[in-house]
């Protein structure tokens, strides 16, 4: 298997693959960069913090019109991952209005972003439907 | 009138569209002049400048201004706020007059953004030869496309369809409704980069940029300037009659950021520095929301306009879909919105948009509004919001002489 590595620093890889956010040790506030000190408190300990990796979609947009290289369409969201937001693609699901709702559960998967010249693979995470029905409702 | 006021003495707003043959600093020139020449009063009489031009931010328009219209050594403030730039510009002017460091104080805000196209995405990087973790994310890619949208159109659809996931009630067709509103509007504003009357099938049907916002549901990339005087109650009472009457009163000039929220790391919150710059503005000016005559507010996208009837507290909390069905925000409803045809038909060039708001609350007061004139408009507000976040609210009095 070809060594990997997260797109993002807050993913972490494995068997249970999940996201993992910089806790503010004071209030709680949660991060997924580095900060130098908490916006919410200005406490400036902070703890790793496992996110829940199932969610409700908030709120979504399906891009058509995008920077040249980015495909389209594609559809980003927020999802509300048991009170903590997170900023991600929809995948595994049909870009239109009929087949991605509000309210919608979800869950994390991973996927190939690329590899480079030295054969590592990038792995990125987007959020899929928890349940599919035939019409992928 | 009291001593301390602020007043808006005279103000002007170029032409939206395309000026081809005007550069950056022409527009302002144009601005800056046409406001002083609608005071009545010159640079010699400028006690201080605030300049906004955010696609050219570290170019000291402000100076680059002086140098075509009057060199008199005045301090120079150059601000950039995203899009609440020309409102920061003017809040700028109106802090050193009500400081006493000024008796008059000129604001402009420009910006030349015809075919600039898509704004705030992020290009995509190139993948590197080896994958390397990069800034406070350690990413090894471009994230755009592949963890969300930065896209304007996409953070605003998002923010759009937010407010219809909490509070119901929104659809596609509602908030290509709000875009009809503001196209049917701007049929009246000879000023705005378009006049088009667009029917309800017409926007829906229209290129897709970031769903449910359509090429007509966001706002028009363009050019235009607009400028104004302030001065204070105490120098306004030492001018002649004529001046006093088209003077208008600054009752509320507030400027805020927002707020740290659980989810702003993700999805920039709109609402909160909104509702929080509207509440001091209420308060400040002693008016309510139902005392407003007209509203100028930032529809840089349909779903966009729908949150802030909300945040600006022009109906219940969670009432904004109810709000829109009754008519309200219609020319001819109990509170006008955006009846210059809003950033979606008159333009948005950006730094320029937090002054063009407030000339157009000032046509209505000074009832010179012509054919748009909200008849007996004694009360507007005019609110911008920039990304990052900035807010700017300005209330509006007629004089009352």
């Amino acid at each position: 298997m070809p060594e990997q590595v997260p797109l993002v620093d807050y993913l972490m890889l494995g068997e249970e693959p999940h996201l993992v956010a910089n806790e503010c040790a004071g209030c709680g506030a949660r991060y997924f960069d580095r900060r130098n000190a908490c916006a919410a408190c200005f406490g400036t300990e902070f703890r790793k913090a496992a996110v829940a990796t199932a969610g409700e979609v908030r709120a979504f947009t399906i891009v058509a019109v995008a920077a040249p290289g980015v495909p389209v369409p594609f559809v980003a969201a927020t999802v509300d991952c048991a009170g903590t937001s997170v900023k991600a693609n929809l995948v595994n699901v049909t870009p239109d209005p009929e087949h991605v709702r509000l309210g919608m559960k979800v869950r994390l998967t991973t996927y190939l972003v690329g590899t480079d010249s030295a054969g590592t693979e990038a792995i990125g995470f987007g959020f899929e439907p928890l349940e599919t029905t035939i019409d992928g409702q | 009138m009291a001593s301390d006021d602020i007043w808006i003495l005279g103000i002007h707003m170029t032409k939206f569209g395309k000026h081809k043959d005007k550069d950056t600093v022409d527009l302002a020139a144009e601005a800056a002049m046409g406001a002083l020449a609608d005071s009545g009063v010159t640079m010699k009489q400028m006690g201080v400048l605030a300049a906004g031009n955010l696609m050219a931010a570290n170019a000291g328009i402000g100076q680059q201004l002086q140098k075509q219209i009057g060199q008199t050594g005045i301090p120079v403030y150059n601000v950039a706020n995203a899009c609440a730039t020309g409102a920061t510009a003017l809040r700028t002017a109106i802090m050193a007059v009500k400081a006493g460091e000024a008796d008059y104080g000129l604001a402009v805000g420009v910006e030349k953004l015809s075919g600039a196209g898509l704004l705030g995405q992020q290009a995509a990087r190139p993948a590197d030869d080896t994958w390397t973790p990069r800034g406070r994310q350690g990413a090894v890619a471009g994230l755009e496309g592949h963890v969300g949208t930065g896209t304007m159109p996409g953070v605003f659809a998002q923010i759009g369809q937010e407010y219809g996931h909490k509070y119901g009630g929104t659809s596609f067709e509602l908030f290509a409704r709000i875009s009809e509103k503001n196209h049917a509007h701007s049929t009246l504003n000879p000023l705005a980069a378009y006049q088009k009357r667009f029917t309800l099938e017409e926007i829906m049907n229209d290129i897709m940029i970031s769903y449910p916002n359509t090429r007509p549901m966001c706002s028009a990339n363009c050019d235009g300037a607009a400028a104004a005087v302030v001065t204070s109650g105490s120098v306004l009472k030492t001018l002649p009659k004529e001046q006093q009457r088209r003077a208008v009163k600054v009752s509320a000039s507030v400027l805020t950021s927002d707020p740290w929220q659980e989810a702003c790391q993700v999805l920039p919150d709109v609402n909160t520095l909104t509702r929080n710059a509207a509440k001091q503005a209420y308060e400040q000016a002693g008016v309510s929301p139902s005392d407003l005559d007209l509203v100028e507010l930032h529809d840089c996208f349909a779903t966009a306009e729908l949150v802030h009837y909300d945040n600006l507290m022009l109906c219940e909390e969670g009432g904004a879909v109810d709000f829109f069905e009754s008519g309200a925000p219609w020319r001819d409803g109990s509170t006008p919105v955006n009846v210059s045809g809003g950033l979606q038909s008159k333009g948005h060039p950006v730094a320029a948009t937090g002054i063009a708001n407030i000339w157009e609350v000032c046509q209505h007061l000074r009832g010179e509004g012509r054919d748009r004139q909200i008849e007996g408009a004694k009360v507007g507000l005019a609110h911008v919001i920039g990304l990052g976040s900035a807010c700017g609210v300005h209330i509006l009095e007629r004089a009352a002489a």
